[in-house]
């Protein structure tokens, strides 16, 4: 159950998103994310769960004319990661992100995860070194690399390029961590693995995490979101939204009538 | 029914027909460069045969003089490869860097206009014959130096080198270009992610993820720039000379070619052999940069 003395993360605050081109994307969400719980974004393809995700780290300022209206706030410290005020860069030290498919550099293992603190202008070796060894240890591949930290990163296997992806966004440090679909590219092994990684990953950081996979969902997160044609249709605790869903939609998609 | 099998057969003969007809057509055209290379080579080969029964290889490698034509006859290619290492040392020197840095910026920093606007600017540059370029270092570049470098002669290599690096500019920025717009969004937003500026983006991730392309622009560039004709046999003063200081004039080996297939030399004479002796060599310095270009890029190869 919900306990109230659960501390905020952070939350959006009658978010609104509209793409380049004018698709409204996001109709005025609200939600929060409890510190050091998982929260799952469930809902059809299309439904905006990735357009939420994104907007947290300002994914959508890479490309040109979409625009944010209402707040993300982080805290403790009530920054509003959406204001044109707040460099995106600084939100995405803060927030970091895996996304669906691996996508590690053309890089070594190594240099794959201080890649970050490189970005960061971190350069005594003996400190990359050891934050380096912490991540691969934290997201639990580094048994599988320690021996060959200079290989190409490519020669990976795809759920070992997933936990070095994993591995890269924790290198900093942050604060949240997004997974965007983190193993649909992936068998069930690997699934099972990067799952396992996650909840033990809730002891550090705050995760928000789509996926398609209600059965994810419902084994990994702490809350869980239902998102459709952009709105937030529930939210609330996962063992109450998978057991007793307050509204219809919520019922029909996670029985499996619709979607 | 006997009758409907029976031309059933004759229709599947027919086709059967067609089908090896037009996969001889496609492999005649796919051929038809692997005879043309063929021919090339034998021909060279053949010819520069009758022209090292006459000179030692010895001598061609290492006498420091090139004078076919004079009565005192010397045979050494050195002074030609010189003139082509040099110029084409002070094109690259000067290309790859503004071409890649090009590159750079018209994949990761410009916006879709501009790309779309300098883009085919560039491309049109590939289209300027060479001649053009030959008077544009003579006449211009040339004198352009010479108000900053005193003493520069008339006819030199630093001046057609440049210009031979401003005709491969467009090789390189388009092609890197072209392979830096390959590497997959995915890749830049993993970067980006990571708290990532959009310069770090371009050098660390971009430029690394599609270094194999990059590489085979540089290829082409160096191809283009040893095998140059016009700009240097113009602009860079004929005269063999076994430097490789930019500000004295010298031949290159395609300079010396069409300058001696312009003139009047009667067919089988030493002299008319010598161009297929150096065209030879100019063939396999390109062949040698080809080769390498290839296996770096094989080491380089990256699979995203």
């Amino acid at each position: 159950m919900v306990t109230v003395t659960t501390p905020l993360k952070a939350e959006s605050r009658d978010l609104n998103f509209i793409y380049n081109g004018g698709i409204h994307a996001l109709k005025g969400i609200n939600m929060p994310l409890y510190e050091k719980k998982i929260t799952a974004l469930i809902g059809p393809s299309g439904c905006g769960k990735s357009t939420f995700l994104r907007c947290f780290n300002r994914m959508h300022d890479l490309y040109p004319g979409n625009k944010y209206q209402g707040q993300i706030v982080m805290h403790p410290d009530n920054t509003n990661v959406l204001d044109a005020g707040v460099d995106p860069i600084e939100v995405r030290m803060r927030i970091s992100m895996v996304f669906q498919k691996p996508n590690p550099f053309p890089k070594s293992i190594y240099e794959n995860v201080a890649y970050g603190l490189r970005v960061r202008g971190e350069r005594n070796k003996r400190i990359i070194d050891d934050k380096v060894e912490e991540a691969l240890k934290g997201a639990a591949i580094w048994d599988e690399v320690k021996d060959r930290l200079h290989d190409l990163a490519f020669n990976l296997s795809g759920g070992q390029q997933q936990r070095l992806c994993i591995a890269r966004a924790l290198a900093t440090d942050p604060e949240i961590m997004l997974f965007d679909e983190p193993t649909s590219a992936l068998d069930p092994i690997a699934t099972a693995n990067i799952e396992e990684l996650m909840t033990e990953l809730r002891d550090k950081l705050t995760i928000l995490v789509v996926t398609h996979n209600m059965q994810q969902a419902a084994r990994i997160s702490d809350y869980t979101a239902y998102m459709y044609l952009g709105e937030m249709v529930e939210y609330g605790d996962t063992d109450r939204i998978f057991t007793n869903p307050t509204r219809k939609e919520t019922e029909d998609y996670i029985t499996g009538k619709f979607g | 029914m006997g009758l409907e099998i029976s031309d059933r057969l004759a229709k599947k003969f027919r086709r059967n027909l067609i089908e090896r007809g037009i996969e001889f057509l496609l492999l005649l055209a796919a051929m038809s460069a692997v005879f043309t290379t063929v021919a090339i080579v034998s021909i060279l080969l053949y010819e520069s045969y009758t022209f090292f029964e006459h000179v030692s290889l010895l001598d061609f490698l290492t006498d420091t003089q090139w004078t076919p034509l004079f009565a005192d006859a010397h045979y050494g290619i050195m002074p030609l490869v010189s003139g082509t290492v040099t110029t084409a040392a002070i094109a690259l020197a000067f290309a790859i860097p503004v071409g890649t840095i090009g590159a750079i910026y018209l994949s990761e920093f410009a916006s879709h206009r501009v790309r779309e606007t300098v883009k085919p600017i560039l491309e049109l540059l590939e289209g300027v014959p060479t001649i053009v370029f030959g008077y544009f270092a003579l006449l211009l570049v040339t004198p352009l130096l010479q108000k900053f470098i005193p003493g520069l002669p008339t006819f030199n290599m630093l001046g057609p080198g440049i210009v031979i690096g401003i005709m491969v500019i467009p090789y390189i920025a388009s092609v890197s270009e072209d392979a830096m717009r390959a590497v997959p969004m995915s890749m830049r937003e993993g970067s980006y992610a990571m708290g990532a500026t959009r310069f770090q983006t371009a050098i660390r991730v971009v430029t690394p993820a599609a270094i194999s392309g990059i590489i085979a622009a540089y290829i082409l560039a160096i191809s283009r720039a040893v095998g140059e004709t016009m700009v240097v046999a113009i602009a860079a003063g004929q005269q063999p000379n076994l430097t490789f200081n930019p500000m004295d004039s010298a031949a290159t080996i395609t300079a010396y070619i069409v300058q001696v297939a312009m003139g009047d030399l009667p067919h089988g004479s030493i002299g008319y052999q010598s161009i297929f002796a150096a065209g030879l060599v100019l063939m396999l310095m390109t062949l040698f940069f080809n080769l390498l270009g290839h296996f770096t890029r094989k080491k380089f190869r990256e699979a995203y």
